[in-house]
């Protein structure tokens, strides 16, 4: 398929569409009402189905329902919105369930405001809701990559029976790029959902059943303990990460999503000025790339880490890193998206020796 | 040995947890009976509440969903679209649909959801102790409205049916009692019909049935449910208030 200009929110529908997702169930909040606009258009004609939710609350709870029912389904959101279905989010974990999540992030706390913002990072990798449980968080930097990850969220789900989030900010959700949407075939060896709720008469009598409740402690222990199996797993093996020019890297920044690109530009910039300096991009969130640390860690003398937050991401650096070099912070919040002159400056700074 | 009555086959045989008393487990088993009598058992789905129903999962004998309190027609409005040919209800208590959960219920009414609602209204929160409901009676006690419901700063009883007939997309809403064995054979004709619209992708359908809860209210059994007659009813009216096909 050729190469088609579009808007990130509706590149991401359209993923999640080439991915099989035939449900969407949403309620609008700036800056993703092109996903859910895009899914009440383009659903209807290829037999999918669309509703309007009354709420963030329902809308996660129609998603909870569909995905018992053994669907692909999707539903997206932005910061305030995701709050409110974070109740949702740990019963579908704890019922393991497959579903995925867009946060198109939004500046907050509270209602905030509606420019791009990285300030969800702990609500997405540490839980969110109450109950032990996690959510694979994917962060795309680039629209070829939101829907390349749209649609490995899918599989991600179905693998591990997990929600999978796809962690953007409004500026991924807005801005314009050429995406090429290839065929796509789910990864192979996805597991059979016997587990889903169509009925005794297609499961030889069967009763399934989808359910957080287990009232005997052992019993919820004992649940709780396979779902951390599976996160073992999801640690083992679907780490993902970028390292940019960080061969010879006196500094390193860290950073994700959209200030990822930023660093870039701020690091083409302090090339010219003969500051060496590299990047890693953690693509998954949770599970975090601290192992990536390492292979940097020989070289790098410091680290400065870049968010649209005050500073969130910081802590697992800080984990990764572990008192082993100087950790620098620039975080811009409450809507402001940094420049590469900013980050140029503050690398500066650790540069002539000014790190905190 | 002939025999004359048996356990629904569409009852598991696991022991029910209700109280003495309590009509829950005559309201199951008109349920269960209607899913055997319409043939659909093999296609069912019911959506758990939170409340003394909670385990409702384990007594009906089809497949199951576990929702979050008051989020049943939700959850229902998710398995009802992946799969249309499923017959889908939810079972839920007066703090359950009439709290929490009035969102959920009222937009899965507008939107004429084609699901079964079986609503049990006791007038009072069972499973965590006997709190106050929005459903409790004015000057009714409870564990919260220890000198009785008052009307002023805790208001009087919502009456739901009436509320959802309002809704254009609705097509049976009706109020029935299990407290004699004719209003319990009413009940049962009520529940298929519920059921019946459904098969036939008529829209939403309701019935709320009203029930005892001897334990909370504390009463003994018979007279609890002398007490729906005398108490209940006259502030929740029995009857049909919405049917699109014009029955009463």
């Amino acid at each position: 398929m050729a190469r088609k200009l579009m808007k990130g929110n509706e590149a991401i529908a359209a993923a999640a569409i080439n991915a099989g997702c035939r449900f969407f169930f949403g309620y609008p909040i700036t800056p993703q009402n092109e996903i859910p606009e895009y899914m009440s258009r383009e659903l209807p004609k290829i037999g999918g189905t669309y509703v309007q939710a009354e709420s963030e609350v329902a809308a996660i709870n129609m998603v909870y329902g569909a995905a018992g029912a053994g669907a692909r389904v999707l539903t997206s959101s932005s910061s305030p919105g995701i709050s409110l279905m974070q109740e949702g989010i740990s019963y579908i974990a704890g019922a393991e369930l497959p579903c995925v999540l867009v946060n198109v992030m939004r500046a907050g706390p509270g209602l905030g405001g509606v420019q791009p913002a990285q300030a969800d990072y702990f609500q997405a990798t540490k839980g969110g809701g109450h109950g032990d449980y996690r959510v694979i968080v994917l962060a795309p930097a680039n629209l070829q990559e939101a829907v390349d990850l749209t649609q490995l969220a899918f599989d991600l789900a179905d693998k591990y029976r997990n929600p999978v989030m796809v962690l953007a900010d409004g500026m991924i959700g807005q801005l314009m790029e050429p995406v090429e949407l290839s065929p796509y075939q789910p990864a192979a060896g996805l597991p059979a959902k016997d587990w889903a709720t169509t009925g005794t008469s297609h499961s030889g009598g069967r009763r399934r059943i989808i359910n957080s409740l287990y009232l005997y402690p052992d019993e919820l222990e004992k649940h709780v303990r396979a779902i951390f199996r599976k996160y073992d797993e999801v640690e083992r093996t679907e780490v993902r990460f970028e390292l940019l020019d960080c061969e010879d890297a006196d500094i390193v920044i860290v950073a994700y999503g959209t200030t990822s690109r930023i660093a870039r530009s701020a690091i083409d910039k302090c090339r010219r000025l003969g500051l060496r300096v590299g990047l890693l991009r953690p693509i998954t969130l949770y599970p975090f790339p601290f192992a990536a640390f390492e292979q940097v860690m020989g070289r790098a003398r410091s680290f400065l880490v870049v968010e649209m937050s005050m500073g969130q991401m910081l802590d697992d650096v800080k984990i990764a890193v572990a008192g082993r070099r100087p950790i620098a912070f620039y975080g811009r919040t409450g809507g402001i998206v940094p420049t590469p002159e900013e980050v140029v400056k503050q690398v500066q700074e650790i540069a002539g020796g000014r790190v905190a | 040995m002939k025999v004359v009555y048996e356990k629904s086959p569409g009852l598991t045989d696991v022991p029910m947890h209700y109280c003495p008393g309590c009509t829950h487990g005559i309201i199951h088993k008109l349920v269960a009976e209607t899913l055997v009598e319409l043939d659909v058992l093999g296609r069912a789905v019911v959506v758990a509440p939170v409340g003394c129903a909670v385990f409702a999962y384990d007594y009906f004998n089809c497949d199951a969903q576990e929702a979050a309190h008051g989020r049943a027609p939700a959850v229902a409005t998710g398995i009802k679209r992946v799969h249309p040919d499923n017959i889908v209800f939810t079972y839920q208590g007066d703090g359950d649909l009439a709290s929490i959960g009035m969102g959920e219920i009222v937009h899965a009414a507008m939107r004429g959801e084609n699901i079964t609602v079986v609503f049990v209204n006791n007038a009072i929160y069972g499973m965590t102790g006997g709190q106050m409901a929005p459903t409790t009676l004015v000057g009714q006690p409870t564990t919260t409205s220890p000198t009785g419901r008052s009307r002023i700063g805790q208001g009087a009883p919502l009456r739901v049916c009436e509320m959802l007939a309002t809704i254009e997309a609705t097509t049976y809403i009706a109020r029935v009692s299990v407290h004699t064995i004719p209003r319990l054979n009413a009940a049962k004709r009520a529940i298929k019909k519920a059921f019946q619209l459904q098969l036939e992708n008529k829209g939403f359908s309701l019935v709320e049935v009203l029930s005892t809860c001897p334990t909370n209210w504390g009463l003994s059994p018979v007279d609890a449910l002398r007490w729906v007659e005398q108490n209940m009813i006259p502030i929740y009216p029995l009857g049909v208030y919405k049917d699109v096909e014009g029955g009463t």
